[in-house]
C-alpha cells in the first residue's frame, strides 16, 4: 500500500501529538482559514517581534493532514526571521504543488518534509496547506499593521 | 447475527446489471477492484446511455428547435421524444418539463421566478397573468429543512436577500427526520399564513432520510404556499409520481440517475410554468422580439434559452428506458420498484453490516424504513477525510466531507462524515467490502 508514504510516522505523530496547540496571546494577528469542500478549518494567531517570528498559536479541527500539518507549522516557522520563514512557507507551497516531482530539501523544511507523499494525492493538497495559507495570511496582516504602527 | 448476503430479497441480478457499465471494469490504486460508493455524488454510465448519445451526433446532429432541413427535424424530434419518455417515467405531462443543466439550475429557475417577477413588479413592467404569486414583500416567509443540499438552501437566501423575505426552517431530530410535531420548530409554528414558498428534500443526500412529502405540501398548500421539491436522491431511486406527490415543483439532475452531465429535469404544474416571468433569456425562448422589448414562449421553451443539450437530453432518455427495463431476480418487480427494492435490501444489509463494527456510528435512521441508500458516519478518533482515503487505497470510492450539507452536520455536530450509496450496480460484497475497508481503517489508524 501507497498509505505509508501518505502517512508518514511523523505526520501521525504530529496528528496525536500537536505541538504549539491552542491560541495564545499576545499576538499580532489572528486569521480563520476554512476548507469549503471539506469544511477544515483553522484558527492561527502570529506574534512578531520585529523581523522575529516569536509565536504562531493555532486551534482547529480536520483531518490527520491539515492537523499534523498545522503542528509541523509551529515547529518550523516559530523564533525564526520573517525571510527564513517565508523562505520555508515558499519550498513546503512549491512541494505541494509539485505533484510529487520536487525533491524536497529536508534543511529548509525539516519535518515538513513527511508531506512529500501528500504531493501526490491532489485532493489531498489543499488539506496540508490550510495552515500554511492561514500562516502567511496572518504574518501579512501583522506587518502592515507594524507598519500602520510605525507610520503613525 | 449478520445476514447472509444470499439471504437478501428483492435484489436485481447486479452481474449482469455491471457488465453494462465499461467503468466498472477498471481497476483502481494498485489493481484494486472498484466498489464504486459514490453515486449520490454521481452515477456510472452504461452502454445504452453511451451508445444514445453517440447515436445522436453520429446519426442526426443538429441544433434542435431551429432550421427545417431533415437533420434538425431529427433532432428536435429525438429531443422531444426523451421529454415524453422522461415525463412518462414521472406521471407528467412533456410541456410540464423543462430541461436544466442540473437540480441545481432547475431550483434556481424556481427561485429566480421569485426575485425576477418581485424586481420587475417594482419597477411596474410587465408580468405573465398569475404571476403574483411569484412576488414577495419584505417579512414574507420562505419554509426549508436543516436537512437541505446546499442547491436547495443557498438560492433561498439568496432570494430573501434580494426580495426583503424571511427564511424559516423545518428542525431534524436526532434520528434524522423532520421534527414536524415540534412545538416550536414544527410545521404549526414554522409553516403560517406569511409562508410563500415550502423548499424541501425529498430524500436527505447524507442521512438517507425519506420526508413526509405530502403532509407538508397540505400544510404548506392550506396557506397558499409552493412547494419545490429537491428529487435529486428521490426519483433514481424510487418511483416517483409527480402527479400524486402534491407538490408544484420537482427538481433532480440526469447524471445521478445513470444519465449525462449537463442534463436536469424541472417538473412544474402547467399553470404555475405559465405565470412564471423567465429566467436565462435569448433564443429560442421567445414569441416577438423587437430593438426595445420582447414577448415570451410558452413553456416548456420558454425555460430554454439558446441551443439545448439534446444529446445529453437523449442519453437521459436511454437512461430512463434501462431503468424501466430492470427486472427482479426472483421476478417479482421491475423498473423503479425494482431498484427500490434491491436499495433497501443493500441499506439494510449495511446499516446490519456497519453498526456491527465497533466504533462506526451511523448519522440518521438506523433501520431502512422510509429510508434511502445514502449511508453516513463517523468512525470514533478517524477524521472522514482519513477514512476515505484508507476505503480508497482499497478500491471502495465513498464521498467524505460535508456532502453539501453543512448546516445539516452541525446539527449533529460533526464537521464530515462518511457517505457510502449504493445503486443499481452495487451488490451485497460491495458492503462486505466497505465494512472490510474500514475495519482496516481502525487498523491503520491503532483506533482499535
Amino acid at each position: 500500500m501507497d498509505l505509508e508514504s501518505l502517512y508518514q510516522e511523523i505526520i501521525l505523530d504530529h496528528y496525536k501529538n500537536p505541538r504549539g496547540r491552542g491560541l495564545r496571546e499576545p499576538f499580532d494577528a489572528q486569521v480563520h482559514h476554512v476548507n469549503p469542500t471539506c469544511g477544515d478549518e483553522i484558527t492561527l494567531r502570529v506574534r512578531l517581534d520585529g523581523d522575529q517570528v516569536v509565536d504562531v498559536s493555532y486551534d482547529g479541527q480536520g483531518c490527520s493532514i491539515s492537523q499534523a500539518s498545522a503542528s509541523v507549522l509551529f515547529e518550523q516557522l516559530t523564533d525564526q526571521s520573517i525571510s527564513t520563514d517565508l523562505e520555508t512557507a515558499d519550498a513546503f507551497l512549491a512541494l505541494m504543488q509539485g505533484r510529487g516531482h520536487v525533491e524536497p530539501d529536508e534543511d529548509v523544511l525539516g519535518d515538513a518534509v513527511a508531506f512529500a507523499g501528500v504531493a501526490k494525492y491532489p485532493a489531498r493538497v489543499k488539506c496540508a496547506l490550510l495552515s500554511w495559507m492561514a500562516w502567511k495570511d496572518a504574518v501579512a496582516q501583522s506587518a502592515s499593521a507594524q507598519a500602520h504602527e510605525e507610520n503613525s | 447475527m449478520t445476514t447472509m448476503s444470499s439471504q437478501l430479497n428483492g435484489l436485481l441480478d447486479v452481474e449482469t446489471v455491471s457488465k453494462d457499465f465499461p467503468i466498472l471494469a477498471r481497476t483502481v490504486r494498485g489493481g484494486n477492484k472498484l466498489v464504486y460508493l459514490d453515486s449520490g455524488a454521481t452515477s456510472q454510465k452504461p452502454n445504452q446511455v453511451l451508445d444514445a448519445e453517440r447515436g445522436f451526433y453520429t446519426r442526426c446532429n443538429a441544433a434542435v428547435h431551429r432550421g427545417a432541413h431533415l437533420l434538425a427535424e431529427e433532432a428536435t424530434d429525438a429531443y422531444e421524444s426523451a421529454r415524453l419518455t422522461i415525463a412518462h417515467f414521472l406521471g407528467a405531462v412533456p410541456r410540464e418539463l423543462v430541461f436544466t443543466k442540473n437540480a441545481t439550475e432547475a431550483i434556481n429557475l424556481v427561485a429566480y421566478a421569485f426575485s425576477n417577477a418581485t424586481a420587475k413588479s417594482a419597477h411596474g413592467r410587465a408580468l405573465p397573468d398569475g404571476a403574483d404569486r411569484f412576488i414577495l414583500a419584505p417579512g414574507d416567509e420562505i419554509v426549508v429543512t436543516q436537512m437541505e443540499h446546499h442547491a436547495n438552501l443557498v438560492p433561498w437566501q439568496e432570494v430573501c436577500d434580494k426580495t426583503g423575505a424571511v427564511l424559516r426552517w423545518l428542525t431534524v431530530n436526532d434520528e434524522g427526520r423532520l421534527d414536524l410535531d415540534d412545538p416550536e420548530h414544527g410545521l404549526e409554528s414554522v409553516i403560517t399564513e406569511r409562508t410563500r414558498v415550502v423548499a424541501l428534500t425529498h430524500q436527505s443526500n447524507v442521512l438517507g432520510t425519506i420526508t413526509p412529502v405530502e403532509r407538508i405540501a397540505q400544510a404548506a398548500h392550506a396557506v397558499g404556499a409552493i412547494v419545490v421539491l429537491d428529487s435529486c436522491q428521490s426519483v433514481p431511486h424510487m418511483p416517483v409520481d409527480v402527479s400524486s406527490l402534491g407538490v408544484d415543483f420537482v427538481a433532480f439532475s440526469g447524471h445521478k440517475m445513470l444519465g449525462p452531465s449537463g442534463i436536469g429535469v424541472l417538473w412544474g404544474r402547467y399553470e404555475l410554468l405559465e405565470s412564471m416571468p423567465p429566467f436565462l433569456s435569448g433564443g429560442s425562448m421567445i414569441e416577438t422580439v423587437h430593438i426595445d422589448s420582447s414577448t415570451f414562449a410558452a413553456p416548456p421553451q420558454r425555460f430554454e434559452a439558446g441551443v439545448p443539450m439534446a444529446a445529453q437530453a437523449i442519453g437521459l432518455g436511454a437512461a430512463v428506458d434501462y431503468l424501466n427495463a430492470l427486472r427482479s431476480v426472483d421476478g417479482s418487480k421491475h423498473g423503479m420498484a425494482a431498484v427500490s427494492a434491491h436499495e433497501h435490501a443493500l441499506t439494510t444489509y449495511a446499516l446490519e453490516r456497519l453498526t456491527e463494527i465497533q466504533g462506526v456510528r451511523v448519522i440518521g435512521p438506523q433501520e431502512a424504513h422510509d429510508r434511502g441508500s445514502a449511508v453516513s458516519f463517523v468512525v470514533d478518533g478517524i477524521h472522514a477525510h482519513d477514512v476515505g482515503q484508507v476505503l480508497d487505497e482499497m478500491g471502495v470510492e465513498v464521498r467524505v466531507g460535508h456532502h453539501c450539507a453543512w448546516p445539516l452536520h452541525r446539527r449533529f455536530g460533526v464537521a464530515a462524515t462518511t457517505r457510502a450509496t449504493f445503486y443499481v450496480y452495487n451488490g451485497p460484497s460491495d458492503v462486505d467490502a466497505l465494512a472490510e475497508a474500514i475495519v482496516a481503517a481502525q487498523k491503520f489508524f491503532k483506533v482499535i
